[in-house]
């Protein structure tokens, strides 16, 4: 039982739209249940909720803005009479963290006051009694109020991203980032004879669907990597450093029409390829889409962004505040190398690493490319 | 499966795929990929979308012949044995 | 002395004619209390009875209400079937062991081997300028009493008919008769013969609010309604008209239909029978209620001896209205 509230879905929200409910008062839920569309700056993510139980009430209505830590809704059994009022949405970015955990809620918001019966028709028409305007006692809601509401036809929401706003969103992630972070950058020219070798073979006797392409190679040697240099994946907020537990890779996804999202991928060293590939296509999918989920987009503890094959060779990538680290990789072309005492052409990749020099320095940085560069020399243990 | 049928599959997937595709503005020969910006990952889905409507085992060798409209409905047309239910 | 032929009577000689028409037809009925005889009662309400039945039946008591109240108990309890009549409800309190100690309790006690067929009236209320010693309306405190069934007739016809119904109970039944309903006036439907004294009845039917009151309060509601459709507002007045057992169906009944009700009470609000149907209310009808209850009472003050004092310690129609319109129409 507990307090849904509007979720911190970026470092950088203040507030949130819900844009559509998922849920009505009585159905039940369970934790990991996308429950709301929620629009945000980054446009609308479906949102889940990390509670158990009876959905009691709607707090809120559709289209409503409103700051982030407000009470949306109350699942389970009605929370206490509040004795304070919500609190004020947190200056601070929200720490990025695997799922937003079911922490202690503060005290409800002040209470809307509405009749019982215009609670009970409300909750029977799955109306929010936020939507409405009182006209009873002290500005209650009544009875009255409800119907008329109810006998009004809700216009449908609108889901998607809105590019005015993700613009504004990058904008912000992207100035404080290049304001803040000191960042340093790396690159490493990686032959990819060997994995697109193992690749060609491996996808050769496969149906479409459990074919791999070179992205979940890189990615998952990226990932690994980040095992030995730790102090790459993680957080740095308020002066200090905190490793992320686990590796949970922010995807970069570029959006036809303009805009970028990084929904994470949990665990994603150690995930098997087969799995990691089909992640990439669902996520890529969904974000084109829409419809991606809070804990995808939330639960980043580096962003690892590759180009594709009609990208460039290379990319010099910004931190994505307040992870410590972003890995880039370019297209995948037959360049020529060194090979022994000859000039080869080989299909390569140009790998990056921008990283906070408050917490690493480039020796590691150094290091961990070198990582992703053996890994990659032996695909079949990825 | 005829090219039209093929044509209007193609279309249809595509669709979920990047919604805000302006077929109308598609060549017959034009690269899907620029043309669409379609993307590897989006190229796959396109691919599996197509074997999951028409069975078809397309290998990686003959993604190419899928880069335009033109030769991916001739492409369908020669192989796919007819429309399946979506 | 013969019944009225016209069908049109006062209050008060409703409850004559209720009187007479037991002791008329119930040979082991009789009357006593107070200045009932000779002096025709203070409310003079058996004017005229001791000479149409005479002294074993119309029985003038000293003034002692515990005493006579006791006796009319055993009368009961033996066979008889005595009407008790307590001048004023503060007078009653005199009577207070027994009828809450013996009346009540002892159809319990003994198993059901002795019924208690008694029937006590007495007057209640205030505006009759009469002060802090004979204006209260005490009636919730006998509602409160198991063994007990409490009427407050506040038409003619219930004040003709219940006292005959009351009779009829082999358990102690009290009437408390408002002091501004004696002279009243109302034609009766001639082909009525009685009344039930279970039920609370809808006296004017509403859709906004339920005005719930008894006695001389459902004149004081009636005129609020009133007052309340000239404001385009339809109020039901509900006349509860039996205390105890309280007809909760009839009330939760109109409630759900209105969905915002006052309680209009005479007695003082802490701990009143408003208290306890707006309490009922809460409990079995929260879900339907589109306003908090609310209650017009009297003023927490013994009554004033000062007319516009008394006016504003008791529960008044303008009052009654605003506190309807407050909920139906809120500003």
């Amino acid at each position: 039982m507990g307090a849904f509230r509007m979720p911190a879905l970026g470092a950088d929200m203040e507030s949130g739209t819900l844009v559509e409910w998922l849920i009505k008062p009585g159905d039940t839920v369970k934790s990991g249940d996308v429950v709301a569309v929620v629009e945000t700056q980054k446009g609308a993510i479906e949102v889940e909720c990390f509670e158990e139980g009876v959905v009691a009430s709607l707090a809120i209505g559709q289209g409503e803005t409103v700051p982030i830590g407000t009470l949306l809704a109350q699942i389970g059994a009605e929370a206490p009479e509040p004795t304070q009022p919500h609190a004020p949405p947190s200056p601070k970015p929200a720490q990025p963290q695997p799922a937003p955990p079911p922490a202690p809620a503060p005290a409800e918001p002040s209470r809307i006051r509405a009749s019982p019966a215009a609670r009970r028709l409300a909750a029977e028409r799955n109306i929010p009694l936020a939507t409405l305007r009182g006209t009873g006692i002290d500005g209650a809601i009544t009875l009255a109020d409800v119907a008329a509401a109810a006998a009004v036809p809700r216009r449908a929401a609108a889901r998607g991203f809105d590019a005015v706003e993700m613009r504004r969103a990058i904008a912000a992630a992207m100035s404080c980032s290049k304001r803040d972070i000191p960042h340093y950058y790396l690159s490493e020219t990686i032959d990819l004879t060997a994995a697109l070798a193992w690749l060609e073979a491996f996808n050769a006797p496969r149906p479409p669907t459990e074919r791999l392409l070179p992205a979940a190679l890189l990615l998952k040697a990226a990932a690994l990597a980040l095992r030995n240099t730790p102090r790459l994946n993680g957080t740095f907020e308020d002066g200090e450093y905190r490793p992320s537990p686990g590796i949970h890779a922010g995807w970069a996804i570029a959006l036809r029409g303009g805009g970028l999202v990084a929904p994470a991928i949990r665990d994603t060293d150690r995930r098997p390829l087969p799995e990691l590939m089909a992640a990439i296509r669902d996520l890529v999918r969904r974000a084109r889409g829409g419809g991606l989920r809070l804990s995808e987009l939330t639960g980043g503890t580096v962003t690892v962004t590759s180009l594709g094959e009609r990208g460039a060779e290379s990319v010099t990538g910004i931190i994505y505040p307040p992870q410590v680290a972003i890995i880039g990789f370019g297209r995948v072309s037959v360049r020529p190398m060194v090979i022994g005492d000859a000039v080869a052409a080989r299909p390569a990749v140009t790998a990056s690493l921008a990283a906070d020099h408050r917490v690493t320095d480039g020796h590691a940085g150094g290091l961990y490319l070198a990582t992703v560069t053996r890994l990659l020399q032996t695909p079949e243990v990825l | 499966m005829t090219e039209a049928e093929a044509r209007t599959l193609l279309r249809d997937i595509i669709a979920g795929i990047a919604p805000e595709a302006d077929f109308a503005g598609l060549a017959d020969d034009e690269d899907m990929r620029e043309a669409l910006d379609l993307d590897s990952i989006d190229f796959t889905n396109l691919i599996i979308g197509l074997h999951a409507r028409t069975g078809l085992d397309i290998p990686e060798a003959d993604y190419h012949r899928l880069f335009t409209l033109a030769g991916a409905a001739g492409y369908l047309s020669d192989r796919a044995p007819g429309p399946s239910p979506a | 002395m013969t019944a009225p032929s016209t069908t049109a009577m006062t209050y008060r000689e409703a409850c004559k004619q209720g009187i007479r028409d037991a002791l008329l037809s119930e040979p082991r009925c009789f009357m006593m209390g107070e200045d009932i005889g000779r002096y025709g009662g203070c409310y003079a309400v058996s004017k005229g009875l001791l000479d149409e039945f005479g002294e074993v039946r119309i029985r003038d008591t000293p003034l002692s209400e515990n005493g006579f109240t006791g006796i009319g108990i055993g009368a009961a309890m033996a066979g008889l079937r005595p009407i008790v009549e307590i001048m004023t409800i503060n007078f009653s309190l005199l009577a207070l062991d027994q009828i809450v100690n013996n009346a009540a309790t002892i159809p319990h006690m003994s198993g059901g081997q002795f019924a208690v067929p008694l029937v006590i009236r007495m007057a209640t209320g205030g505006g009759r300028r009469v002060a802090a010693q004979h204006s209260h309306s005490l009636e919730g405190w006998y509602a409160h009493v198991p063994g007990l069934r409490v009427l407050a007739p506040a038409t003619v016809e219930d004040a003709r008919f219940m006292l005959p119904a009351a009779l009829k109970d082999p358990n102690p039944v009290l009437i408390f008769e408002h002091v501004m309903l004696y002279n009243v006036e109302a034609t009766l439907d001639p082909g009525l013969r009685e009344v039930d004294i279970d039920h609370a009845r809808i006296r004017r039917p509403g859709t906004d609010v339920s005005l719930i009151a008894f006695g001389y309060g459902v004149t004081k509601a009636l005129a609020a309604a009133e007052l309340l459709a000239a404001d385009g507002i339809s109020a039901e007045v509900l006349d509860l008209r039996v205390l105890r057992p309280l007809d909760s169906e009839t009330i939760l009944a109109s409630v759900r239909r209105t969905r915002r009700c006052v309680m209009v009470d005479e007695a003082w609000r802490s701990g009143s029978l408003a208290a306890e149907i707006g309490m009922r209310i809460a409990e079995e009808a929260f879900f339907e209620l589109d306003a908090p209850p609310r209650r017009v009472c009297g003023a927490e003050v013994p009554m004033p001896y000062a007319p516009h004092l008394e006016d504003a310690a008791l529960p008044q129609p303008e009052g009654i209205a605003a506190a309807a319109r407050g909920l139906v129409r809120p500003a």
